[in-house]
């Protein structure tokens, strides 16, 4: 009789946790970039030794002639995508989000952003998908991209809407950050679903006490929690805000008016990314709600599944449902 | 890419044999700029700028194929000044070969200027943002790479300076090149022994060597002679498949004894009322 399989162990290739019953896609990001490849001459697309683990080799297979692997250089990696953008190419790279954030910075900043370089950064394993640890999870990358000028920065909330952002990233001037998704990406969205850049949308209307402002599959997850407590008389709203910057303040206040009080949920620490934003966008308008945070301290953390660390550190499907079950009288405390 | 009939016709080779007195010319012309601009000023990148200026001569005036009538022409020769800081060098040239009005020179580095202390892509003529240093190589291959798969003519030309090669960037960019085979591209190595605190102090000689490891047929020339230069710059133009590395030796302040003699400091200090008799030690020495 053959051992079970260890499922509760360690991943670093960064799947998203694939949720059962949920129906997935595979390598949509990749997949999308040869579709687009075919349509746009002018697009190219490199990696820092990451292809396999960024999904951009279905690009490299069906565009070989516009695919370089530029080796373990992520410097090098940002300013050859610049250098290629300035005659005339649109150069879409990738690697894993801690490489292109920490180590690439300067090179982001200067190379690209501030030469308005149509370079498209695809940065793989957000948050806590990858299971390495801090090494290898990206965890404050939300708050470094949107410190820098003239940067886009999109957090995808799944497979649908991936594939339209790797679509609009093309005709988004300048250079433009997107956390990518990779493997089995769920499939969450519905087909009439329209990514818009800059643009927050309601997912779920409900009845004004709840309202749930989240960024990347953290909006799925929200879905879900909705769904799940939904049998107990809760009624949530959702609003999803995939593009951290440029910043939808007014989809924020807007929503803020309409609801009691706040969760705010992103996988990312509770610093500097969407709760940051929000919180910052709120004060300035004198507008107060309660505000539960679904997101990570400020600190490293550990290697394991991303189940186990999404469960250690408080933003799993069950921290979401705790949150909505919150007493509202209690709501809005420090935790 | 579009490509004018107009355009095509032009070859990305330079056309003759080079005049060297006129190069000369032009690089005390260049010099007689960068001492204007600097003047009054009482500090400044004028040591790395007259080191700068034969080389700048020499692709201005004779080995780039540009046209400043057209700064945007596609199949143009790129030169990229990765040191930013020496920006009274780009815009003494931008002006001598047209670019720029040379009446805006004065304001370098002023408040508010067109002509920044350290150079940005505004600037017409200027193709990348300088002075972040270990920036310019990897941009230089990623533009040889995409004017190459484009079919295009021209060449990359970039500038770094011998303290570049401490940032690890620099030589990223320089494995790059060569697993590439960027044969358009040439790069410029500015090797003057000075960085921001004194004297280059970091291990990183011997330079030439070190390129030709890394893949790339390298030369070294004394980086102020300008015969030497453009035979550098010719030998450099074969389509091999291997990238190209001129080692320039370069003395900084070079036209200006007093300068040179001074210090051999990054960022040298002159008193209001020491330019006139260096500017009058320069064309002195234009003979």
């Amino acid at each position: 009789m053959s051992e079970a399989p260890i499922k509760n162990r360690t991943r670093g290739m960064g799947e998203i946790v694939e949720v059962a019953g949920k129906q997935t896609e595979l390598a949509p990001f990749g997949r999308t970039l040869a579709e687009l490849g075919h349509e746009r001459p002018e697009i190219v697309g490199l990696t820092a030794d990451m292809g396999r683990y960024s999904d951009i080799l279905p690009f490299r297979d069906a565009h070989p002639d516009r695919f370089f692997n530029v080796g373990m250089a992520e410097q090098n990696l940002m300013m050859m995508a610049a250098g290629l953008s300035k005659v005339g190419k649109i150069a879409f790279c990738t690697t894993y989000s801690v490489f292109i954030t920490r180590r690439a910075y300067d090179f982001v900043a200067i190379a690209c952003a501030h030469s308005k370089a149509n370079v498209k950064i695809f940065a793989g394993m957000p948050g806590l998908v990858n299971g390495y640890g801090a090494t290898h999870q990206a965890t404050e990358d939300l708050n470094m991209m949107r410190g820098i000028a003239d940067l886009a920065v999109i957090d995808p909330c799944d497979a649908i809407e991936l594939k339209q952002v790797v679509r609009a990233a093309a005709d988004i001037p300048g250079t433009v950050y997107v956390r990518n998704l990779r493997g089995k990406v769920p499939v969450e969205l519905g087909d009439d679903y329209r990514f818009t850049f800059g643009k927050g949308q309601v997912l779920r209307a409900g009845d004004g006490r709840v309202g749930i402002i989240a960024t990347g599959y953290m909006s799925a997850r929200a879905l879900d929690a909705c769904r799940a407590t939904a049998a107990e008389g809760h009624d949530p709203s959702v609003l999803h805000l995939s593009t951290i910057k440029p910043f939808d303040a007014a989809a924020v206040l807007s929503f803020a008016r309409d609801h009691e009080r706040l969760i705010v949920a992103e996988n990312h620490k509770t610093t500097g990314g969407l709760t940051t934003l929000v919180i910052e966008a709120l004060y300035e308008s004198g507008l107060h709600r309660p505000m539960t945070r679904i997101s990570l301290a400020d600190s490293f953390f550990e290697c394991g599944s991303q189940e186990y660390l999404e469960a250690k550190y408080g933003v799993d499907l069950p921290a979401f449902e705790a949150a909505i079950r919150q007493d509202p009288a209690s709501a809005g405390a420090p935790t | 890419m579009t490509t004018s009939p107009a355009t095509a016709a032009l070859s990305n080779q330079p056309p003759g044999a080079p005049d060297l007195d006129e190069l000369r010319r032009r690089a005390f012309a260049l010099r007689r700029k960068m001492m204007g601009m600097a003047a009054g000023k009482g500090e400044g990148y004028i040591a790395q700028g007259l080191a700068m200026a034969d080389c700048l001569a020499a692709l201005y005036f004779h080995e780039m194929r540009h046209d400043s009538a057209r700064p945007d022409w596609p199949d143009r020769d790129r030169f990229l000044l990765s040191t930013g800081h020496y920006s009274i060098a780009m815009y003494a040239v931008l002006a001598e070969a047209g670019y720029m009005d040379e009446a805006q020179l004065p304001s370098y580095g002023l408040n508010g200027s067109a002509l920044p202390m350290s150079t940005f892509d505004e600037t017409v003529g200027v193709e990348i943002v300088g002075g972040s240093l270990g920036h310019g190589l990897g941009q230089a291959v990623g533009m040889a790479m995409g004017l190459r798969m484009d079919g295009s003519p021209a060449r990359v030309f970039c500038e770094f300076s011998d303290g570049e090669l401490q940032e690890g960037s620099t030589w990223e960019a320089a494995m790059g090149a060569a697993t590439f085979g960027c044969d358009n591209l040439v790069a410029l190595i500015d090797c003057n022994g000075i960085q921001a605190d004194g004297p280059v102090t970091v291990a990183i000689e011997p330079v030439a060597d070190k390129m030709s490891a890394f893949g790339w047929d390298t030369s070294e020339v004394d980086g102020n002679d300008m015969a030497a230069l453009v035979a550098a710059l010719a030998g450099a133009r074969a389509a091999d498949g291997r990238p190209k590395a001129i080692v320039m030796r370069t003395t900084p302040g070079h036209g200006v004894p007093t300068i040179v003699a001074r210090e051999r400091a990054h960022f040298v200090r002159i008193a209001d009322d020491e330019w006139d008799a260096l500017i009058a030690e320069l064309e002195a020495g234009n003979v």
